[in-house]
């Protein structure tokens, strides 16, 4: 019997394997930033333990940099030292470091792709639920906890039970103006957010291998959000144009025998999964949260459910926990809902062509009264190309704040946060309870509703917008 | 991680049922970046009150904790373990630990020992009545004893023959893997030269 993708990746990193034990897997990358390592370093230094490869590690600060007033000290003092610790620790144990103020940093599963260190057939981890995203180049990528985060810096290695697999395929071409944050969301929604719970899942399909490198990754970001240990999708061409040419991009003959590889990592024809879904894309629309978690959506033509709207008891009353903290009333058409705050950015959408799509939409168009629009890039890359596209002035010209690279309002952490009962559509990944400032009111959308959503103040999408002269390309 | 084989220690009372992590150490002392300097959030909520336990100068440096039932519930939070560590804590006993806490301490080297609840009240009445007396834990046989003469104590404890390994043997996760290094050495010089490197 053939293999399937995730099984060829497992297997090729099993240092030692014994009956009843865990397989020791062997980690090619492991990402770090100020929040999760700090007791890990500590752990090593009580210890007397040396990170075995530095030269496998790379750390950047991102979860509480501000997007404003980066090259002053951090206001924050938790920040502060969270962040001065990482670059104690990073000159201790000679680990490269992009700081805050360096052309590198930025979110750390944007700048692992666009430096090119993410490749197909990597084992990748990081103290970090979205480790998931790079899933996208073909690499089993996972968040782990800070002891994991310690044992992989002393020994490279992660003990890990090999997890179940599962095809997700998408059939179909995703129509017109709808994108892949709005094909994982209709899938959440589908599945519920415990529905990948102890699977790999590789996302597979006609929709699947017509996206892009960065739309890809907005789809393997999100599979932490339906409970998937890790999701990944098989390298094809589009995967290989990417890489080639970023900078820690094989070169010269090591390209050649990279690719050679990488064109092996497919799943088998006669490989079996130990589940499969299959979804359509054509019939996909742009869909949007109403609740407070990442499942809890509909399309943004339909109206917010109520508690009648579910049989099981239990969606009943999560749904009416949910609808008490957004503050809405069921029934109400989601195209009503009046947003206080638009976030274009994150590890989900906050690269250049999130960026693109934004400044298009919004060209020749203002802000509406009452809104308020940040556009924070994934990394000082991604601000800098912005800029050189000119994007950063329709930004501007249309009223929206541009911010320096960060997590930011993702999560919070950073000054940019919601206030009590604020309301948001958000391009990030997680619409919980306090998420973005306690007491704020999240709805997840795709970044053609976050610019359409912020011209009109209530969730849109760019068909609602009323043309305009300008920029009409 | 040291081995563990036996230890001798002031035992400290601590006549309270369901000690969640929360009270072990409350959340707003979680913002340290190192894994030493909990103490001082330990018990914080109790360490105000002058009568409570380890605020008596005949406790004051105690490191056998004989605490009653359900001790370590709550959230899975390791800073729990080292509280408790860095106050100079080398074994809790109690008649029932939460699951989460119990493995975190074994994974972090303090001792959780399951005795039965007529062993803790037994404890608990030696240790109030002589304040600074000793407990000793033995974790070669399994056993903790205290007093002398016809006051003595004697008592088996539970703890899972795995745990108790590697307390013995002074073995961390990292210390285990860290015993096949010749694997992860071999796997290593097998990788391909065109993988990436960060330096
Ligand atoms: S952008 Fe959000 S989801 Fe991504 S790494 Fe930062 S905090 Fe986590």
């Amino acid at each position: 019997m053939g293999k399937t993708l995730a099984e060829k990746v497992w297997d090729e990193h099993v240092v030692r394997s014994a009956e009843g034990e865990p397989d020791l897997l062997f980690i090619d990358l492991h990402l770090l930033h100020e929040v999760t390592s700090p007791q890990a370093f500590d752990g090593l230094r009580l210890a007397d333990r040396r990170v075995r490869r530095p030269d496998l590690t790379l750390a950047t600060e991102d979860h509480n940099v501000p997007t404003l007033d980066w090259d002053k000290p951090i206001a924050d003092p938790v920040s502060r030292t969270q962040v001065e610790t990482l670059r104690r620790n990073a000159a201790e144990f000679g680990v490269r470091l992009h700081p805050l103020g360096d052309v590198e940093q930025g979110i750390v599963h944007v700048v692992g792709p666009q430096l090119g260190l993410t490749q197909p057939g990597m084992t990748i981890v990081c103290g970090d639920s979205h480790t998931s995203t790079h899933g996208a180049f073909g690499a089993i990528a996972f968040g782990i906890g800070t002891s994991e985060v310690e044992h992989v810096l002393a020994t490279q290695t992660l003990p890990q039970a090999k997890p179940k697999t599962m095809a997700v395929t998408i059939n179909g071409s995703l129509p017109e103006g709808v994108t892949a944050k709005d094909l994982v969301l209709t899938l959440i929604a589908h599945t519920g957010t415990g529905g990948g719970q102890g699977y790999i899942v590789e996302y597979r399909g006609q929709a699947i291998e017509e996206l892009s490198m960065e739309a890809r990754m907005t789809v393997c970001n999100m599979s932490i959000e339906w409970g998937a240990k890790a999701g990944l999708i098989a390298p094809d061409q589009t995967t290989f144009d990417y890489i080639e040419g970023k900078p820690e991009a094989p070169k010269g003959a090591d390209w050649d025998a990279a690719v050679a590889h990488w064109k092996t990592l497919v799943t088998d024809a006669d490989a079996v999964f130990d589940k499969e879904i299959v979804l359509d894309a054509s019939v996909m629309t742009p869909f949007v949260t109403w609740g407070t978690n990442p499942g809890q959506g509909v399309p943004l033509g339909a109206t917010v459910p109520g508690p009648d709207d579910f049989q099981d008891p239990s969606d009943k009353l999560a749904t009416e926990k949910a609808l008490d903290y957004m503050g809405l009333e069921a029934g109400t058409p989601m195209r009503d809902i009046k947003v206080d705050t638009v976030f274009v950015g994150s590890c989900t959408n906050g690269r250049i062509e999130d960026l693109r799509l934004a400044a298009q939409i919004l060209e020749g168009h203002s802000v509406a009264e009452g809104t308020r629009l940040l556009v924070v890039p994934g990394s000082v890359r991604v601000r800098m190309q912005a800029e050189a596209e000119g994007l950063d002035k329709v930004f501007i010209a249309a009223g929206a704040e541009w911010r320096g690279a960060g997590c930011s309002m993702c999560l919070g952490m950073n000054p940019d946060q919601l206030a009590p009962q604020e309301r948001s559509a958000s391009t990030s990944n997680r619409n919980f309870e306090g998420r973005q400032g306690k007491g704020g009111r999240t709805h997840l959308v795709s970044v053609p509703v976050a610019a359409a959503t912020a011209v009109r103040g209530t969730l849109s999408s760019p068909a609602d917008l009323v043309p305009t002269t300008a920029g009409g390309n | 991680m040291d081995k563990f084989s036996t230890h001798t220690g002031v035992g400290v009372p601590l006549r309270r049922s369901n000690v969640d992590t929360d009270q072990i150490i409350p959340a707003v002392y979680l913002k340290r970046v190192t894994r030493t300097g909990f103490e001082d959030g330990l018990f914080a909520a109790w360490r105000g009150d002058e009568d409570f336990v380890l605020n008596q100068p005949a406790y004051a440096n105690g490191s056998v904790l004989v605490a009653g039932p359900d001790f370590g519930t709550g959230s899975s939070r390791e800073h729990a373990v080292w509280a408790l560590q860095n106050y100079g804590f080398k074994v809790v006993l109690s008649s029932r630990f939460a699951d989460i806490f119990r493995g975190n301490s074994g994974k972090a080297g303090l001792l959780a020992a399951q005795v039965d609840q007529a062993t803790i009240e037994a404890l608990w009445a030696h240790v109030e009545t002589h304040p600074g007396a000793e407990i000793t834990v033995d974790l070669e046989s399994r056993t903790v004893r205290a007093g002398e003469g016809s006051e003595a104590i004697e008592a088996s404890f539970d703890i899972d023959d795995y745990t108790r390994w590697r307390l013995l043997e002074g073995l961390d996760d990292i210390g285990i893997t860290l015993g096949h290094e010749g694997d992860i050495a071999a796997f290593e010089s097998k990788r391909p030269s065109w993988k990436p490197v960060t330096l």
